[in-house]
């Protein structure tokens, strides 16, 4: 492997002085699992690595009417965080199925979108959670939205000197769920053939099924009982990956639904218009025609997992037992 | 560049001066001659470098030698006592013939004794999940499951 020399600065600022002092010479690091493989790969090869590992502040996840994730929490520390597996279990599900234990314990969530793989686990749901990223660097701080940062396959909105210092999510609307399912050969260590994730926010005073039946019922009797009920999809955000150069909304589909009674026609109609929307590609993992194809199966199936999310909220995260 | 480091290893202080481009696995194997972690892929899939950093499994061949200082790690060879006995895992590995090649043992033992330390008596999916980032080529996982069952003490 290449040489590099490793610095560990103690504070961000320190962080940042010797990022910028270093320009083009120096790579971040965070959890180190793709930099360390890029640089054994020779796709990278940096004379300085900044680690960013032990400094005070960047691992914290923080509830305070908004969520603060750290950029240097580990897919192992969202997988095991309640407040994230209740209120925003879409990213539960993307870090319970990224790499292995190994990988997990290691990896962070802003080192995952910083690489900016079309096939990130974690960028799908944070687009659906609505992520603002704040970035900093020695001159100036800026928030940019989760869909202006990233711009192409490895691409981000990060000039020279700047670090990502923290994602927020705002609070979400009360009655809401989302999910994301990670379309994959086999259940662990693979890269996901799609990633599809969907948000729903319902206007759940309408909904006279709060008992037995529909904490017991499946997914499609409780949409039938909704339609009938007159429940009215409030908020929507479908987001997908490996579909396009860059983790993308489908926000056609979505204003189908914006404010409109579910059915599972509609929901069909949003799927259809999410999978014609998707520019996915012919790869070794998987051809562009399934690809579209699955993109329908899935919105749909997240769809009504955040709706089931929604009714039973205490359910067990499992995507692969749903159906 | 070159970089002191001090760690925990296996329970003893270690202090050494390394250069600063290398990863955990080589300073375990090359410099401190310690061959139970073995070097698979290389490319942090196959788990076979998995060592144990704050009681927590990682890649050894994809971690830079210096995130380690100041922590505590363990191989292969810290999980006998001090008399030399197997751990129970590794003894239970031996009942259930959970060993072919061996070449994925170590890291298997000690997957599966950061999943048990974590949750003592898991159930057949959450071993499987446990040790998802550790590769068999022989495929004998059905009895390293069986294995990890019975020292978690369920049969």
């Amino acid at each position: 492997m290449k040489k590099f020399d490793y610095l560990k600065p103690k504070t961000l600022g320190e962080a940042l002085t010797l990022f910028t002092k270093y320009g083009e010479k120096a790579k971040l690091i965070a959890g180190g699992t793709d930099v360390i493989v890029m640089i054994k790969q020779k796709t990278m090869a940096p004379d300085v690595l900044v680690s960013l590992q032990g400094i005070p502040g960047l691992d914290q996840i923080k509830l305070n009417g908004s969520l603060s994730i750290g950029p240097m929490v580990t897919h192992r520390a969202i997988e095991k965080s309640e407040i994230i597996r209740k209120n925003f279990s879409a990213l539960t599900d993307a870090a319970d199925y990224l790499g292995s234990v190994q990988i997990r314990n290691v990896a962070t969530i802003g080192g995952n979108i910083c690489t900016a793989a079309p096939s990130a686990d974690t960028a799908t749901p944070l687009l659906v959670l609505g992520t603002q990223v704040k970035i900093k660097s020695l001159k100036k701080e800026r928030t940019v939205s989760i869909e202006e940062f990233f711009k192409g396959p490895g691409e981000t909105v990060l000039e020279p000197g700047e670090i990502v210092q923290e994602l927020l999510i705002p609070k979400l609307l009360p009655n809401t769920g989302s999910a994301y399912y990670k379309l994959q050969r086999r259940l662990a260590l693979d890269l996901p053939l799609l990633g599809v994730s969907v948000l729903l926010s319902l206007d759940k005073d309408k909904i006279t099924c709060s008992d037995m039946l529909c904490t017991a019922s499946p997914i499609s009797s409780i949409l039938h009982k909704m339609e009938e009920d007159n429940v009215v999809c409030k908020e929507v955000r479908i987001a997908l990956g490996v579909a396009a150069p860059t983790p993308w909304r489908a926000v056609k589909a979505e204003a189908l639904l914006r404010g409109k009674k579910l059915s599972d026609e509609l929901l069909e109609e949003a799927a259809e218009a999410a999978a014609t929307e998707a520019q996915p590609r012919d790869t070794i993992r998987g051809e562009a025609w399934y690809r579209r194809d699955m993109i329908k199966v899935m919105v749909k199936r997240m769809a009504m997992k955040s709706i089931e999310r929604v009714v039973q909220p205490e359910a067990t995260v499992f995507p692969e037992r749903l159906w | 560049m070159k970089q002191i480091i001090k760690f925990s290893l296996n329970g003893d202080s270690v202090e050494l001066e390394i250069e600063s481009h290398l990863t955990l696995l080589q300073l375990l194997r090359d410099k401190l001659e310690l061959t139970g972690t073995k070097e698979g892929c290389g490319m942090g899939e196959c788990g076979a470098c998995t060592v144990l950093v704050d009681g927590k499994t990682v890649n050894s061949c994809i971690l830079p030698a210096m995130e380690v200082n100041g922590k505590s790690v363990t191989t292969i060879e810290g999980l006998t006592d001090v008399q030399g006995n197997l751990h129970p895992i590794q003894k239970a590995f031996i009942e259930y013939g959970a060993v072919q090649c061996g070449f994925c043992s170590p890291g298997m033992v000690l997957s599966a004794k950061a999943l048990l330390d974590e949750n003592p008596k898991p159930t057949e999916e959450e071993i499987r999940h446990g040790i998802a980032g550790n590769l068999c080529r022989c495929t004998g996982y059905l009895q390293i499951v069986q294995a990890i069952k019975a020292a978690s003490g369920q049969t």
